[in-house]
């Protein structure tokens, strides 16, 4: 395949025009934006995940950078969301997986002995592919965190529910009404809720694993937003099968293929406009996967 | 037209099966009505015996609620045994339901999924399936004798406890496993420990099943008649109990030593009894529809 930029969005333009003009425009503003070099925050040395006998990674080594928007993308059974699931441990609930390798988050190796994933995911907070607010009331829903970790004392928690609800852009919508469900919110409400509860107790990384593919378009690109104004707070982990999203919301691009293995990983610039391997140029403009 | 889709039929002769179709559809519905025949039958001739009880030998309905139990038929009443059963009722729905819950909670949330859980969880059916007279003996050797308790409530309650144990795990486990594990997931993702999951997230959905489970279980535990005899009753409930160490007769024991005097009028005591313990039934069995009902329709509002 050809390595010419110009080839490449060409090669786009004929398949889909109207996406590759959104790619193209956004993934300029994009890439000036990860010029500025950053530290690490979540780095993977030949990590392997493995259920039973089944390999859902392999071998993956990757340098995730802080206060940036990473977006992983793959076709179905990648090992893309057991990746994210590895960085806060929640695979530990599967009982018949198993990890080889290195994960370090700001230089601890997660699965050292001495770390305790419950307070591993204290600091990463974690958003799902399904809004999965708690039938509890909103407030209560955005208080959980602050609650269970027993900082629901130390903080205004009026103050901190408010906040963490402005931050994740659903404050105007459900001031005055704190004590109703957040199961009668709609599903885009939902979702912002579950930002907002995975915010309030203020993590540095937030991982999310599709958090808009059961979300209409109006309520999707409200999230994108949202995600953009997040980076400069968290770093922002987000899992997608959209690749106009990846395009339009990341700094950096993860392609995951078949088997588990990473195939490339760059600015996302590069890797939707010039990408190194010929199959994720033939993944990204639709020819497999 | 007619006659020649007539013609066109003509030597299709579907006399025999429709005969034998007809013939079993009507066995089928003699079949299930069976069950609510009899059953019907079953409350008419109580009601009628009542009634016989209530005129013939003139019962006063409010003595029979009221009065305690006697030898003497004219002033003997339900009142000291359904007060017993009331309390036997509290004290087992005590024991049994925080035993039963723990055991749900750690089967279903603690317990790692060896061949030993499995081998529990299938265990726990049969266990409810274990004669009911088995848990009197059990209790009347260990804790009426060798512990000296004696034939007291607290004695009554345990063994009905017992009973019920699994019959509410089993109901629990159902309640807790149908809470969705991505509201469990959401609470593990922000750090919180099983318990806090539990008592946070899971519990509360799962209590209104539980709940259910508890008073359908009790509502068996209600009519129990042999363990109770095991534990020893009081052939006439002459005194209200006055608290759990008291010796008793429940609701089902005294309407059994009734029915076996030699005196007619102690058979419409029984029957007024025994609709007296239909009513109770009836009213937990509608608690735990209710329930039931407000459960399954607070769990289809969701806007996902």
């Amino acid at each position: 395949m050809s390595s010419n930029t110009t080839d490449t969005s060409n090669e786009t333009e004929s398949t889909t025009d109207e996406s590759s003009t959104l790619i193209e425009t956004e993934v300029s503003v994009d890439s000036q934006r990860s010029q500025t070099p950053t530290e690490t925050v979540v780095s993977a040395t030949n990590l392997s995940v493995s259920y039973g006998e089944q390999r859902a990674l392999s071998d993956v080594s990757i340098e995730i950078p802080e206060n940036k928007v990473t977006a992983i993308i793959g076709p179905s059974g990648c090992g893309k969301s057991t990746f994210l699931r590895s960085i806060n441990r929640m695979n530990d609930r599967i009982p018949s997986c198993s990890v080889d390798g290195e994960l370090r988050f700001k230089g601890t190796n997660v699965y050292a002995d001495h770390v305790d994933p419950v307070a591993l995911r204290r600091t990463i907070g974690q958003v799902f592919q399904a809004p999965n607010p708690f039938p509890k009331s909103i407030y209560d829903n955005v208080a959980y965190g602050l609650r269970i970790q027993g900082k629901a004392d130390d903080v205004d928690l009026d103050e901190a529910v408010e906040r963490a609800l402005r931050g994740a852009a659903l404050w105007d919508e459900v001031d005055g009404q704190l004590e109703e469900s957040g199961l009668d919110l709609s599903g885009g409400q939902q979702q912002r809720l579950c930002i907002a509860r995975a915010i309030a107790p203020d993590p540095e990384v937030i991982l999310m694993d599709e958090p808009t593919s059961a979300l209409d378009p109006v309520a999707a690109s409200k999230i994108e937003d949202l995600i953009d104004e997040l980076v400069s707070e968290y770093t922002v982990i987000i899992v997608t099968h959209n690749m106009q999203q990846a395009a339009r919301i990341s700094d950096k691009t993860a392609v995951f293929l078949t088997g588990g293995e990473l195939v490339e990983f760059d600015d996302t610039a590069t890797v939707f406009e010039n990408p190194a391997d010929s199959r994720v140029e033939d993944y990204i403009t639709g020819k497999f996967g | 037209m007619s006659t020649q889709r007539g013609d066109l039929f003509a030597d299709i002769d579907l006399g025999r099966e429709k005969l034998i179709n007809r013939l079993f559809h009507g066995l089928l519905v003699a079949a299930s009505l069976f069950g609510l025949v009899i059953l019907v039958l079953l409350i008419a001739d109580v009601i009628w015996e009542s009634y016989q009880g209530l005129t013939t030998f003139n019962i006063d309905p409010v003595q029979f609620l009221t009065e305690p139990s006697s030898s003497r038929a004219e002033r003997a009443g339900f009142g000291a045994s359904i007060v017993a059963s009331l309390w036997l009722m509290a004290l087992t729905a005590v024991l049994a339901f925080a035993i039963a819950v723990g055991c749900a909670i750690y089967l279903v949330e603690y317990a790692p999924e060896t061949r030993t859980t499995r081998l529990i969880e299938a265990n726990l059916a049969n266990l409810a399936g274990v004669p009911s007279i088995v848990y009197g003996l059990l209790v009347l050797a260990l804790i009426v004798n060798d512990a000296g308790l004696g034939s007291v409530i607290l004695a009554g309650a345990i063994a009905l406890a017992l009973l019920i144990v699994p019959i509410i795990i089993v109901a629990s486990i159902e309640a807790i496993r149908a809470v969705p594990s991505s509201v469990r997931d959401g609470s593990y993702a922000m750090g919180a420990t099983t318990w806090q999951t539990v008592r946070q997230v899971v519990l509360p959905q799962a209590m209104p099943g539980i709940l259910t489970g508890t008073i359908l279980a009790l509502a068996r535990a209600i009519g129990e008649t042999a363990p109770l005899i095991m534990v020893g009753t009081m052939l006439h409930a002459t005194r209200y109990p006055s608290g759990p160490l008291s010796s008793f007769s429940a609701m089902p024991t005294q309407i059994y030593n009734w029915t076996y005097q030699a005196d007619r009028m102690f058979n419409g005591l029984a029957a007024l009894g025994i609709v007296v313990l239909l009513v109770f039934l009836v009213v937990m069995y509608a608690l735990a529809g209710y329930l039931r009902k407000k459960y399954e329709t607070e769990g289809s509002i969701t806007n996902v």
